[in-house]
């Protein structure tokens, strides 16, 4: 599945537009991060473990969007994009959604 | 006595955060300089359209995150900050330093792919850790996408 957030994928014919499709997860943080976080609250910097725990959130809701598409018998999506929005205290969303089309034969035959 | 301790301990953090701090803001901007400067053959544009569209083998999505947390020092003088208003410094070098992070991420991403550009670059402010950081210090969290282009 070839995933672009552009309109187009440079190079490619779309064929067929098959529509919106979405994936997403809400994530809840957990007590062994929050106090790493804790610290690294005092002495700043990367806080790895909630950086781990978006990269997990945005994978998840990538992979449910790309199961939708393939439902569609999509070839890629484009124009994705990715939004955030609080749930509840200590429970935010991750949400990603694009448009999911057929391509045409590839000019180089791949 | 308690609260004398108290502020021992609150001048003890405050004394570390500009320590540990301030030598970790430093460490971080050099390590994005230089791997700005690594990165500085792949060209990026927040065009949404790709230029020359024919010579493209290869379009993907590339991605980077980050989460920054400043020190207890910088979210303490932020808060001053409010009383007499004017520019947040500190905050606003903590928003660079986080975009900055995110966009290399990405770069990295894209360099691994082969990628020679990146087109239509978004940042989006995420809030996964639903949190402002314990006791409210200053945390802000980035995802960096675009389209990696490779051409043959």
């Amino acid at each position: 599945m070839l995933l672009v957030n552009t309109e187009t994928i440079p190079g490619r014919e779309i064929t067929e537009i098959l529509g919106l499709v979405q994936g997403n997860t809400i994530r809840a943080k957990h007590l062994g991060r929050d106090i790493a976080a804790g610290f690294k609250n005092l002495v700043g910097g990367e806080i790895r473990g909630y950086t781990e725990l978006l990269t997990e959130a945005r994978r998840e809701a990538v992979e449910r969007m790309i199961a939708q598409a393939e439902q569609l018998g999509a070839d890629a999506v484009v124009n994705v994009r990715f939004t955030t929005s609080a749930v509840a205290a200590g429970a935010a969303e991750l949400y990603a959604y694009g448009t999911a089309v057929r391509l045409g034969p590839s000019a180089q035959g791949g | 006595m308690d609260a004398v301790l108290y502020l021992l301990v609150i001048a003890g953090l405050l004394v570390l955060g500009i320590l540990a701090g301030g030598a970790n803001e430093r460490a971080h901007f050099r390590r994005l300089a230089r791997a700005e400067r690594e990165l500085s053959h792949i060209r990026i544009s927040n065009l949404k359209r790709v230029a020359d569209p024919g010579g493209v083998r290869d379009a993907r999505l590339v991605l980077g995150q980050v989460v920054i947390a400043t020190d207890t020092f910088k979210t303490w003088a932020t808060g001053l900050r409010n009383l007499v208003g004017g520019e947040m410094h500190l905050a606003r070098r903590l928003m660079v330093r986080a975009r900055r992070e995110a966009t290399v991420r990405m770069l990295r991403e894209a360099e691994a792919l082969g990628a020679t550009e990146v087109w239509n670059v978004r940042y989006t402010f995420c809030s996964i850790s639903m949190m402002r950081g314990r006791s409210g210090a200053m945390q802000v969290e980035i995802l960096a996408f675009g389209t990696a282009v490779h051409r043959a």
